[in-house]
C-alpha cells in the first residue's frame, strides 16, 4: 500500500483519450514511412483473419438468396429432419430448409449492420467533432446529449419502440439502432478532437487563414480515421447482436428472414426439447463468428492506434523468430542480432518491426535495448 | 466537490429526460390499452366504468398534454406508478417489487463472479503477454461476441434436455412456497445455476480483455520497471504495482455494470422463463400494459443512474487526480 506510486502522469488509467493520443502521431512522418505504416494494419494477422471472414459474409449477403438451394418459405414433407444431403442443415417444423433460411437471412443482417454502422458513425462524427471543435456552450449541450443517450438503457428502449411498430422491417430496426447507438463514438471523437484542436498544425492552419470547414475536413478528420473506423466496427457488432436479439424475441417482422428470425422460430416451436440442434446452433454460431471477425478487426485497429499493445500483438512464434524475448511483467527486451554484421553501415535490427520504427544500431557490440 | 456537483446536475438532467421520454412513449403509440382491457373482460364493464378507466390510466383525451405531463410528474414524485393493465388491479409498484429481487439476486451474483474471475484471469494474461497466454484471446473474442441468449439455449439443450442435470425454466420448483428453508434455497440455487452460468460465460470475456489490455499498458510504465529493478518479488510487482493501477478502470466499469444488472439480462429471463423484471417487461409489451412498461423502464433508468453516481464517487475516492481537478 505504502509504495504505490501516485505519480499523476504515470498512473493514468488508459481511457480512450490517451490511447487515441498516440494515434495522432501516426501518419505525420515522411512519405516512405507513411507507406510502410499503411500496411501495418493490414499485415496484422488478427485484422487479416477478421477481414477475410467479413468478406465471406459480405459475399454471402450479396449472392445468398441466389445460391440458396431451396426457397426458405417452401414447406415440404420432411418435418424437423436432421441434416442430410438435400437439406444441409436439416429442416424446421414446417419442413422448410434451415440452410436456405440462414443464407437468405445473411443479407438483412449485413444490411442492418451496415446501415446502423454508417448512420451511427455519421451522427457520432457530426456531433462529436462539432462538440470538440466549437467548444463552449454548444459543446456542453452536445456532450450532455451524448451522455444522456449513453446512460439511457438502450435495449429496453429499443424493445419498447420496436414492439410498437407492426412488423418492423430491417430498415426501421437499423434506424432505431443508429439513433440509439451513436453516443459512445461521439464521446470518443469529441475527446480526440479536443486534443487535436490545440495541436501546432491546426494552429498553423488557422494562422494561414484556412476556413473552419477546411480545417475540420482536411486537417482534423484524416487524423481521426482510425477512431472513426474503430467506432464504425463496434457499432456494426452492436447492431448485429441487437438485431438478432430483437428478431429472437419476435419484435421485428417474422416473415423477414434473418439469423434471429430462425432462432425465433426454433424457440417458438420447442426446438430445444425436441432435440433439433441443427435448428438453433448454426444461427448462433454465425452471429458469434461475425462478431468475432469484427472484434478481431477492431483489435487490429487498436494495436495500430496504441503502440503499447502492438508488441503484444505479435504471436509468440513471431517474437521468437525476430529475437524478442518477452520479459514477463514489464517491457519486452529487444536483443540485438548476433554479431554477424561487421560492416560499418547502420543496420536496422529486425526487432519491433510492426511498430514501424525499427531500432537502428550502429554498434556491433551485442547489447540490449530495453524498449 | 465542484466535479461532483456538475455530475449531479447532469444526472438530474438525465433523469428528467428519461421521465419525459417515458411519458411520451405510450402517448405516441398505436393501440388503445383500455379497449384491449375491455376486450379481455368481455362486456363485464359498463360505459361509466370505461370512462373512469380512461381517467384512471391518464388517457383522458379531454385533458391537455401539458396537464397530463404535470400530473404524471406529480404521480411519480409520490411514488405512484399507476395500475397495471395486465395484472389488473395490482399496482405497478407491487408487480415490480415482486419481480425485482429475482433479477437483482441472480444477475448481481453472476456479475460479481464474472468481474472477480475476469479481473484475476486478465491480470495473469496481461502479465504473461507475448507467450502462449495470448493465444487464449481469440477464444475470448468468440465468447464476447456470442449472443448470450443463444448460449442459454445451448445450455438448456445440453444440460436440461439431453442430460437433465438442471431444470430448464422457472426460479424454483413450481408449487413450493418461497421461504428461507433449506429445501427452497436449494431449489433456487439449482434453478439459477444455468442462467448464472450463461451470464458469467458471456460477460467474463469482456472483463478479461479489459484487464489484460490495462495490464499490458501499465506493465510498460516506469514505476513497474523500477519496482522490478529494485528486485521486488515477481508477485509483489504484479499485484502491488501493475494490477493495482490497472484495476482502476475495471472498478469503475464494475460500478457501471451494476446499473445493467437490472436491464442487462432481459432476454435471458425470457429464455429461462425466470420471473424477473425482464420477463415482466415482455409480458407488459405483449399485453400493451403501458403503466407497467413505463414503470419498468423508469426502474431500469434509475438503476443505471444510481450506478453512474456510484461509479463517479468510487472514482473520486480511488483516483486522487479527479480530486485535484475539482
Amino acid at each position: 500500500m505504502s509504495n504505490l506510486p501516485i505519480d499523476p502522469a504515470a498512473a493514468v488509467p488508459v481511457d480512450t483519450e490517451s490511447i487515441v493520443e498516440s494515434a495522432v502521431e501516426g501518419p505525420s512522418t515522411d512519405p516512405a514511412h507513411r507507406k510502410k505504416k499503411k500496411f501495418v494494419f493490414v499485415r496484422n494477422a488478427k485484422s487479416i483473419t477478421g477481414l477475410v471472414i467479413l468478406a465471406v459474409f459480405v459475399v454471402l449477403a450479396i449472392v445468398g438468396p441466389w445460391i440458396a438451394p431451396h426457397n426458405p418459405n417452401d414447406v415440404s414433407l420432411d418435418l424437423l429432419a436432421p441434416p442430410s444431403g438435400s437439406h444441409w442443415l436439416g429442416t424446421d417444423h414446417l419442413g422448410r430448409d434451415v440452410f436456405s433460411q440462414l443464407l437468405v437471412g445473411t443479407r438483412s443482417v449485413m444490411i442492418v449492420g451496415l446501415v446502423t454502422g454508417v448512420g451511427a458513425t455519421l451522427l457520432a462524427v457530426l456531433i462529436g467533432v462539432s462538440a470538440g471543435f466549437l467548444g463552449g456552450i454548444p459543446d456542453e449541450v452536445l456532450s450532455a446529449l451524448a451522455n444522456i443517450f449513453l446512460v439511457l438503457p438502450a435495449l429496453p428502449l429499443i424493445i419498447i419502440i420496436a414492439s410498437q411498430m407492426d412488423n418492423a422491417g430491417s430498415m426501421v430496426i437499423a434506424l432505431v439502432l443508429a439513433a440509439t447507438g451513436w453516443a459512445w463514438g461521439a464521446r470518443v471523437l469529441r475527446a480526440q478532437t479536443l486534443s487535436l484542436r490545440g495541436r501546432d498544425f491546426i494552429e498553423a492552419a488557422r494562422a494561414t487563414g484556412e476556413s473552419t470547414g477546411r480545417i475540420v475536413w482536411f486537417e482534423t478528420l484524416p487524423n481521426l480515421t482510425a477512431i472513426i473506423a474503430s467506432s464504425f466496427v463496434s457499432t456494426v457488432t452492436f447492431a448485429v447482436l441487437s438485431q438478432t436479439t430483437l428478431a429472437f424475441i419476435g419484435v421485428t417482422s417474422i416473415s423477414d428472414w434473418s439469423w434471429g428470425t430462425v432462432l425465433y422460430w426454433a424457440q417458438a416451436n420447442q426446438a430445444l426439447s425436441r432435440g433439433a440442434w441443427w435448428w438453433f446452433v448454426p444461427a448462433g454460431l454465425l452471429v458469434a463468428v461475425l462478431g468475432m471477425a469484427l472484434t478481431l478487426i477492431n483489435f487490429g485497429i487498436d494495436e495500430f492506434v496504441n503502440p503499447r499493445l502492438r508488441l503484444a500483438g505479435m504471436s509468440a512464434r513471431e517474437m521468437r523468430r525476430s529475437g524478442i524475448r518477452p520479459r514477463i511483467g514489464f517491457t519486452a527486451r529487444v536483443r540485438n542480432l548476433p554479431r554477424t554484421y561487421a560492416h560499418p553501415t547502420p543496420v536496422v535490427s529486425a526487432g519491433v518491426r510492426s511498430s514501424g520504427e525499427p531500432v537502428a544500431t550502429t554498434s556491433d557490440e551485442p547489447k540490449e535495448t530495453v524498449r | 466537490m465542484k466535479f461532483l456537483l456538475r455530475r449531479l446536475g447532469f444526472y438530474v438532467l438525465t433523469a428528467w429526460a428519461a421521465v419525459t421520454l417515458n411519458f411520451f412513449i405510450p402517448r405516441v403509440m398505436k393501440g388503445d390499452p383500455v379497449q384491449s382491457l375491455i376486450n379481455r373482460f368481455q362486456g363485464q364493464i359498463d360505459q361509466d366504468a370505461v370512462h373512469s378507466l380512461y381517467v384512471l390510466f391518464g388517457l383522458d383525451k379531454k385533458q391537455s398534454l401539458w396537464q397530463q405531463y404535470v400530473d404524471y410528474w406529480k404521480e411519480i414524485l409520490h411514488g405512484n406508478l399507476g395500475i397495471s393493465f395486465a395484472f389488473f388491479p395490482t399496482p405497478v409498484s407491487q408487480v415490480i417489487k415482486d419481480s425485482l429481487p429475482w433479477t437483482v439476486a441472480l444477475v448481481g451474483m453472476a456479475t460479481i463472479i464474472a468481474v472477480v474471475l475476469g479481473t484475476l484471469i486478465g491480470t495473469y494474461l496481461g502479465w504473461r503477454r507475448g507467450t502462449w497466454a495470448d493465444s487464449i484471446l481469440p477464444v475470448m473474442t468468440f465468447f464476447s461476441s456470442v449472443p448470450y441468449f443463444w448460449l442459454g439455449l445451448l445450455f438448456i439443450a445440453l444440460l436440461a434436455v439431453t442430460f437433465p442435470v438442471f431444470p430448464a425454466s422457472n426460479a424454483y420448483t413450481p408449487g413450493m412456497t418461497p421461504s428461507f428453508s433449506f429445501a427452497f434455497l436449494q431449489s433456487v440455487v439449482q434453478h439459477g445455476f444455468l442462467p448464472a452460468l450463461t451470464i458469467v460465460l458471456s460477460s467474463v470475456a469482456g472483463w478479461i480483455l479489459g484487464m489484460r489490455n490495462m495490464m499490458v499498458t501499465v506493465g510498460s510504465e516506469d514505476y513497474v520497471t523500477v519496482a522490478q529493478a529494485k528486485g521486488l518479488p515477481e508477485r509483489r510487482v504484479m499485484y502491488g504495482y501493475a494490477a493495482r493501477n490497472a484495476v482502476l478502470p475495471q472498478v469503475s466499469s464494475f460500478a457501471l455494470s451494476l446499473g445493467f444488472v437490472v436491464s442487462g439480462s432481459l432476454v435471458m429471463e425470457l429464455v429461462f422463463s425466470y420471473p424477473g423484471i425482464g420477463a415482466q417487461l415482455f409480458a407488459a409489451i405483449g399485453a400493451k400494459d403501458y403503466p407497467l412498461m413505463q414503470g419498468i423502464f423508469l426502474v431500469i433508468t434509475v438503476a443505471v443512474l444510481l450506478a453512474n453516481i456510484l461509479a463517479d464517487v468510487v472514482y473520486v475516492f480511488l483516483d486522487p487526480r479527479t480530486r485535484q481537478e475539482g
